[in-house]
């Protein structure tokens, strides 16, 4: 039996809107054309609340909810934007920037990076903490493609695209905190992977250059990503 | 299995017991064990058999006596007058006299006194068994009252009544947050679905604490008892029990308990017969803090990594592979069989007007009586620390008590009369946490303590979330500029940003209480970082500092 789903209204940033009670604060936002920064949440994929830069105010509620998981409620009354949020954005942003190498004039995907763009959206001038800068690997074993771990946030849309849409499980996190890093199977090389069906799924779902294809130069690689929305609609038809 | 014969269980074992006169109950709990209690064990019996006393004396491996700092301890049980004598520091070569002693005076040398308010002071419910059961045998729970509140529950009360109770009794959760116990039992009973789940959180990682672990090696049936009792309350018929890998002793004993309940038929099809089916499942943690937060343990044990994620959906409604779920850390479900053997009346009687019952602390760090304790709410921290724990060793000044582990913070002299209840602690910017008190005198540097607590968290976090996976390590290098020297007033001022950041955005508790330690030491103890950065000494000489400062 198919499930039920209400029609619920809502306020965003004082303007009223309506959407169904399975639906987030971010899906009903964005059908209404109101701004939420984003990184690890693309269409087409499940939530996944870890980047935390879609943070908003809801009234009554005694922190900053993720819109991206919070589904809405009738009367809720959601803040996208203040002062404190946009700050907290930016160190969030500022945070990212200084967790591995960012440098967007060597990088294949400047002028086409999520986290570039936004660092750009949300007037992000200058980083206040110290750059880590960690030694990572780059791996280039693969025929087509490129992992150079120093572009990854961790927002894990690869390990998503290729569990949920290709369904191979290549790809996971390994390792806590700091030294999470993304791995192809049980931390092998890309190329010797038995699992990888080189469907490039993850490497367009990638908002960075961490996921590449070979043979793009600086600013070359461009995201196709067209392919998502439209393979879960094909499924729901199913 | 039914009421008689739990009955007869319970007459046979205390007829057994009395025929002995003398017990030698030695503690077989993981602090004694380490420094050879079980060998003294193996002694002792010997020696009573090598003397030919076995018919009125015996020796017997007994849960933890609380004293851990004074281990092996042996308390010798005489039944007839109900008294006890407990020995501490107990070596191979005092085996001879204690027995000897048996019949005439107490050795007095190895003696504790039993005016000592360490003994004196407490009150046990969770912790009423320990040192009288041996943990590995169920009859010896049973001939203490033990199964007998399940069958109660199950033959004559609904398990409307059961949740009543325990809404009345007033408890709240033991594992740190202190969730109204009754609530969440509500929840779930009332969340809709076939197949539901109860979960014992014994993933207890907190640095400095060990009352789960304890309850577990000691009295593992208590929390069987409480968690079957919960499963008849909420619907539910699986259970179970997270409990990490680091815990061997408590592993072994668990699954010895369930062997033997289940074969008892207090666990299993058809309890007590009636319909109630309850089993219990052991899993095993391989080492992760985070896989403690309730979300994170439930990923856990579905197979997967230990993520936390966006509550809600809460696990009540949506938990371990879906189903409602009710997730309790080991103490709270160990007050359960108490709660419903003496009333929600008599539980309510306890402690403060908010915070019910007793709670078990372990104390650890610079204090005279390292050990377990269990003391009703609302007793104020000097009396645990300077009357029950025995204060400060000779030559050093008490200056903080850190409570609640890496979520937690310090609290300093001026506040020790504060009552320990949830409200009261979490007022001055600490939490009751699971139960760790460490202590520290003025030999240990607070900035390096919360380096200490940040450096802890930075490892354990999950990496999932950029404010905690990043903001712990700017703070962690923040840190390390301070206490070596090289740190200046913007440190600090970053240090505050950050803590607020991760405070306010994290995802799960683990990041939204990480900055904690560093807030509350920054709160009580702000001249010794602005020491560190401004005239780049450390106060206490713990921290090597690059550039000798001035003095």
């Amino acid at each position: 039996m198919k499930k039920v789903s209400q029609i619920q209204t809502l306020i965003i940033d004082g303007k009223e809107v309506g959407g169904k009670s399975d639906e987030s604060i971010l899906q009903v936002a964005k059908e209404n054309d109101i701004f939420i920064p984003t990184l690890c949440y693309l269409e087409g994929l499940s939530d996944y609340g870890g980047c935390r830069m879609c943070i908003v105010e809801v009234k009554g509620m005694p922190r900053l909810v993720p819109a991206c998981t919070t589904l809405i409620r009738e009367g809720m009354e959601v803040t996208t934007n203040s002062e404190k949020i946009h700050n907290y954005r930016l160190s969030i942003l500022a945070l990212l920037f200084t967790e591995r190498n960012h440098i967007c004039s060597a990088c294949v995907s400047n002028g086409h990076c999520e986290l570039q763009t936004l660092a750009l959206k949300l007037g992000l001038t200058h980083v206040e903490f110290p750059y880590i800068f960690p030694k990572m690997p780059v791996d280039a074993t693969h025929d087509r493609f490129i992992a150079d771990h120093n572009r990854c946030v961790l927002c894990g849309r690869c390990v998503r695209a290729c569990h949920e849409v290709e369904g191979a499980h290549t790809k996971d996190i390994m390792g806590r905190g700091i030294t999470s890093r993304v791995i192809t199977d049980l931390k092998e090389s890309w190329g010797s992977s038995k699992t990888c069906t080189s469907c490039g799924k993850c490497v367009h779902v990638c908002p960075t250059g961490a996921l590449t294809e070979k043979g793009k130069s600086v600013a070359e690689m461009e995201k196709r990503r067209q392919f998502l929305p439209y393979l879960k609609l094909m499924r729901e038809r199913r | 299995m039914n009421f008689e014969e739990l009955h007869e269980i319970a007459k046979i074992e205390n007829e057994k017991r009395a025929q002995f006169e003398y017990s030698i109950n030695v503690c077989v709990a993981a602090g004694c064990m380490s420094c050879g209690s079980l060998e003294l064990l193996t002694s002792f019996k010997k020696e009573i058999e090598r003397r030919g006393i076995e018919n009125w004396c015996k020796a017997k491996g007994v849960g933890c006596l609380g004293l851990c700092s004074a281990g092996p301890l042996v308390s010798v049980q005489r039944y007839d007058q109900k008294s006890e004598v407990i020995y501490k520091s107990v070596t191979l070569d005092n085996v001879h006299e204690i027995v000897d002693a048996l019949t005439g005076e107490p050795v007095g040398r190895l003696a504790c006194s039993k005016e000592m308010s360490f003994f004196k002071n407490q009150q046990k419910i969770v912790l009423e068994n320990f040192g009288n059961i041996d943990p590995e045998k169920i009859e010896e729970y049973i001939a203490v009252g033990g199964y007998e509140p399940l069958y109660t529950v199950l033959r004559e009360m609904s398990p409307a009544n059961v949740i009543e109770q325990i809404v009345k009794s007033g408890l709240r959760g033991r594992g740190g947050g202190g969730y109204p116990t009754g609530l969440k039992w509500t929840t779930v009973m009332k969340a809709s679905g076939n197949q539901k789940y109860i979960i014992c959180n014994a993933d207890e990682g907190d640095p400095g604490a060990f009352m789960d672990r304890s309850v577990l090696e000691s009295d593992p049936h208590r929390v069987l008892e409480g968690m079957a009792i919960a499963g008849y309350a909420v619907g539910a018929d699986k259970g179970f029990i997270y409990v990490r890998a680091e815990y061997p002793l408590a592993i072994r004993r668990l699954k010895k308990a369930i062997t033997q309940a289940e074969q008892l038929g207090v666990l299993g099809r058809g309890i007590f017969n009636t319909p109630f089916n309850f089993d219990i499942k052991l899993r095993l943690g391989a080492g992760a803090f985070v896989c403690g937060e309730e979300t994170a343990l439930i990923s856990s044990i579905e197979g997967s990594r230990g993520n936390p994620r966006p509550r809600p959906p809460y696990p009540a409604e949506y938990g371990l592979w879906g189903s409602p779920t009710l997730i309790n850390n080991v103490e709270t479900f160990a007050n359960i069989p108490a709660i419903i053997r003496n009333g929600s009346a008599w539980f309510a009687s306890i402690g403060t007007e908010k915070s019910k019952g007793t709670k078990v602390f372990a104390l650890a760090g610079r204090i005279n009586n390292t050990g377990l304790i269990e003391v009703p709410m609302g007793t104020t921290l000097r009396e645990i620390v300077f009357n029950i724990g025995g204060g400060i060793p000779e030559g050093s000044k008490f200056k903080a008590v850190q409570t609640g582990g890496p979520s937690g913070g310090c609290i300093t002299s001026d506040y020790l009369d504060t009552p320990a209840d949830y409200e009261s602690l979490t007022k001055l910017g600490s939490i009751m946490g699971s139960g760790g008190m460490i202590v520290m005198d003025d030999t240990s540097c607070m900035v390096d303590v919360a380096k200490f607590f940040v450096e802890f968290c930075m490892t354990e976090s999950c990496g999932k979330c950029v404010p905690c996976r990043d903001g712990s390590a700017q703070m962690y290098h923040l840190l390390s500029k301070i206490t070596s020297g090289e740190g200046n007033i913007n440190d600090i001022h970053m240090l505050e940003k950050l803590s607020d950041l991760i405070n306010n955005t994290s995802l799960c508790g683990l990041g939204m209480t990480m900055p904690n330690p560093v807030v509350s030491t920054m709160h009580f103890f702000k001249d010794e970082y602005l020491a560190h950065v401004h005239d780049k000494i450390c106060p206490a000489g713990v921290c090597n500092m690059k550039r000798g400062g001035r003095k």
